[in-house]
């Protein structure tokens, strides 16, 4: 099984004029002869860190120890403003752990850690992230407005009612303003939290596992947040066992084993080539060992044989491939 | 910080454990009210020797308050320690507590208010049950202790003590583990003022000097033995000989050098819990 990539009309050209190309999924960079997403948000150009600011996030030789057992292993990553990027790996690679230390509730045995030009884990630092726990709680007898209203006045938020309503609003609970925690399911919590998560308007969004506990819609919710949020510039760090998840909203990946780093980059550099799918009045006929650039001669070649192309579809490896290949199906 | 205090108050008072000890801090008065009731009926019919020279009501009104302050700083004490046991390790287990920590308000300052509140919590509960049940005693009894403010005081200083232990334990130990050491603590410095008591009784120069090491190093049972000092530090003679044999009226230990101590043994114990917090990963 590979993941499909759909080429646009523009790209075969001239030499496939009777193509009726297809539309739709993802599209990488290097595949697009123009600038134009074929869905407005879907299309993310990866925008690594060019120097001129500081990263969101800089994580150099970063590497943590929990007695024997090493958890980071001089991890470096760079996550840049307006970023969003997916942290993947098995249980025990070491995903929770760089997040934690990002936020200064771990300290690094050795290494570094910046957020925004500041020490993970200074006033500055954490004055510029929003942070949601993989387990996290909130006290029961809170409403969803006094929670708020808590972090507000913990990160000096100006923001007042009208921020308090629109992130609630953001995260489908307008509704729930006064209801207690205790009174809400785990997914509106999950929900809350990541509002509270929001709050002060965080340059840096550090989110471990948010969509465990939401359903479908929930999860929808919460990807058409994220795409919103980083729209505004602002970089999120997304740890998620949801691989299709992932695959959807972020703009790189960085996979995890061991405390290291084993993988990294946009899912098409990460893809491997699966071959080029082709539709014609014959039927489908995949060329196996064809890649992008046999594309256009191989379209050429079936027009000059009077075949008619309905179809050319460059056929690569899913994220969960690039992943079981990345971990070699570590599951802890 | 204050927004911490202010946050950690609402929570303190909202705990299960707030209005368990209200209710046995109730049922607690009720039996005082009844205690001193018949305590000072029968007091008149008791005939004392005429070489004796016992005051008898104030024998029995000071053993009563020295009684209830004992109470009251029991309560005050399970309150305290219900209220931070779980503060650092114990919150940092059910993810309460990491969504506070990553804010920008440092976690020195988060733990002093976590303090403040329960502390000031159990303060204000022991020094308004200790004056309630004075207040029982002497309109039962007609007995007001020699000083009456001070050692409710006393009693405050030594429950912001235990509150601050328990904070410091709960750094390092989950909240189970937390409060069965702090609760043998609190344990054994009654055990050592009531060594004391013995020593005095027997004229034992090592016990005496064992228990008053003891009062040093947990400055608490020392507050407590000042606070109990207090009560009866103008009640001389037989009298005054009889109240120090008794385990609610024996004190050896007070005066401004146990206080000033006290204050500086909560710094040091809030320094080392703020070191210690600052380290810890969550």
């Amino acid at each position: 099984m590979g993941r499909r990539v759909w080429i646009t009309c523009h790209e075969i050209g001239t030499a496939a004029s009777q193509t009726s190309a297809s539309f739709g999924g993802s599209i990488d960079a290097g595949w697009r002869a123009d600038d134009s997403p074929p869905k407005a948000g879907r299309w993310r150009e990866s925008r690594p860190y060019t120097g001129t600011v500081a990263p969101a996030l800089a994580a150099t030789g970063l590497a943590k120890r929990y007695g024997r057992v090493e958890a980071l292993r001089g991890v470096d990553l760079e996550v840049g403003e307006g970023e969003l990027v997916g942290l993947l790996g098995p249980n025990g690679a070491g995903k929770s752990t760089l997040v934690k230390i990002a936020c200064g509730l771990v300290r690094p045995t050795s290494g570094t850690a910046a957020v925004c030009g500041a020490r993970a884990g200074s006033a500055n630092a954490r004055a510029a992230l929003g942070y949601l726990a993989e387990f996290f709680r909130f006290p029961g007898w809170m409403t969803a407005d006094e929670l708020l209203a808590l972090h507000q006045e913990l990160t000096g938020s100006s923001g007042g009612e009208a921020e308090r309503a629109r992130l609630l609003e953001l995260v489908a609970l307008g509704g729930a303003r006064d209801r207690r925690v205790e009174e809400m399911s785990k997914g509106m919590q999950q929900r809350l939290g990541i509002a509270q998560a929001l709050i002060g308007s965080p340059r840096l969004l550090l989110l471990d596992e948010p969509t465990s506990a939401l359903d479908p819609v929930g999860r929808r919710t919460v990807r058409e947040l994220l795409e919103d949020v980083r729209s505004r510039g602002v970089a999120v760090l997304l740890n998620s066992h949801l691989l299709s998840e992932v695959e959807l909203v972020c703009d790189r990946v960085v996979i995890l084993l061991g405390g290291s780093v084993v993988a990294e980059g946009t899912t098409a550099e990460l893809a491997h080539p699966r071959g080029v799918e082709i539709e014609t009045d014959e039927g489908v006929r995949v060329f196996e060992r064809a890649t992008r650039e046999d594309a256009p001669r191989l379209v050429a070649d079936l027009v000059a044989a009077g075949r008619r192309v309905y179809e050319v579809k460059v056929l690569s490896s899913t994220l969960e491939e690039v992943y079981l290949e990345a971990v070699h199906g570590a599951t802890s | 910080m204050t927004t911490i205090v202010a946050y950690a108050l609402r929570e303190a008072v909202r705990r299960k454990v707030f209005l368990v000890v209200l209710v046995l801090t109730l049922i607690f008065l009720g039996l005082d009210a009844l205690a001193n009731h018949y305590i000072f009926r029968d007091v008149n019919g008791i005939r004392v020797p005429a070489d004796a020279h016992v005051d008898s009501r104030t024998f029995a009104g000071a053993f009563v308050v020295g009684m209830s302050m004992f109470a009251t700083l029991f309560l005050g004490v399970v309150l305290a320690v219900f209220l931070t046991l779980g503060a650092v390790s114990g919150d940092a287990e059910r993810g309460l507590l990491q969504p506070l920590v990553v804010r920008p308000i440092g976690r020195g300052s988060l733990l002093v208010a976590r303090f403040l509140a329960a502390a000031g919590v159990c303060a204000v509960y022991v020094f308004v049950v200790y004056l309630i049940a004075v207040v029982i005693t002497g309109a039962e009894g007609e007995y007001w202790p020699d000083a009456i403010v001070s050692p409710g005081l006393l009693l405050a200083g030594a429950v912001a003590l235990m509150t601050a232990l328990s904070l410091l334990g709960s750094v390092f130990l989950g909240g189970t583990a937390n409060g069965i050491a702090i609760f043998m603590l609190f344990i054994a410095g009654l055990v050592a003022g009531l060594l004391g008591t013995i020593g005095h009784a027997l004229n034992s120069h090592t016990i005496s000097h064992a228990a008053t090491i003891a009062a040093w190093v947990l400055p608490f049972e020392a507050l407590y033995q000042d606070a109990l000092q207090q009560i009866t530090q103008s009640t001389h003679g037989f009298t005054g000989f009889l109240l120090r044999l008794g385990p609610f009226g024996g004190a050896y230990n007070g005066g401004w050098g146990v206080r000033l101590w006290a204050a500086a043994f909560l710094v040091l114990v809030g320094t080392a819990a703020i070191a210690a917090f600052r380290r810890r990963d969550l």
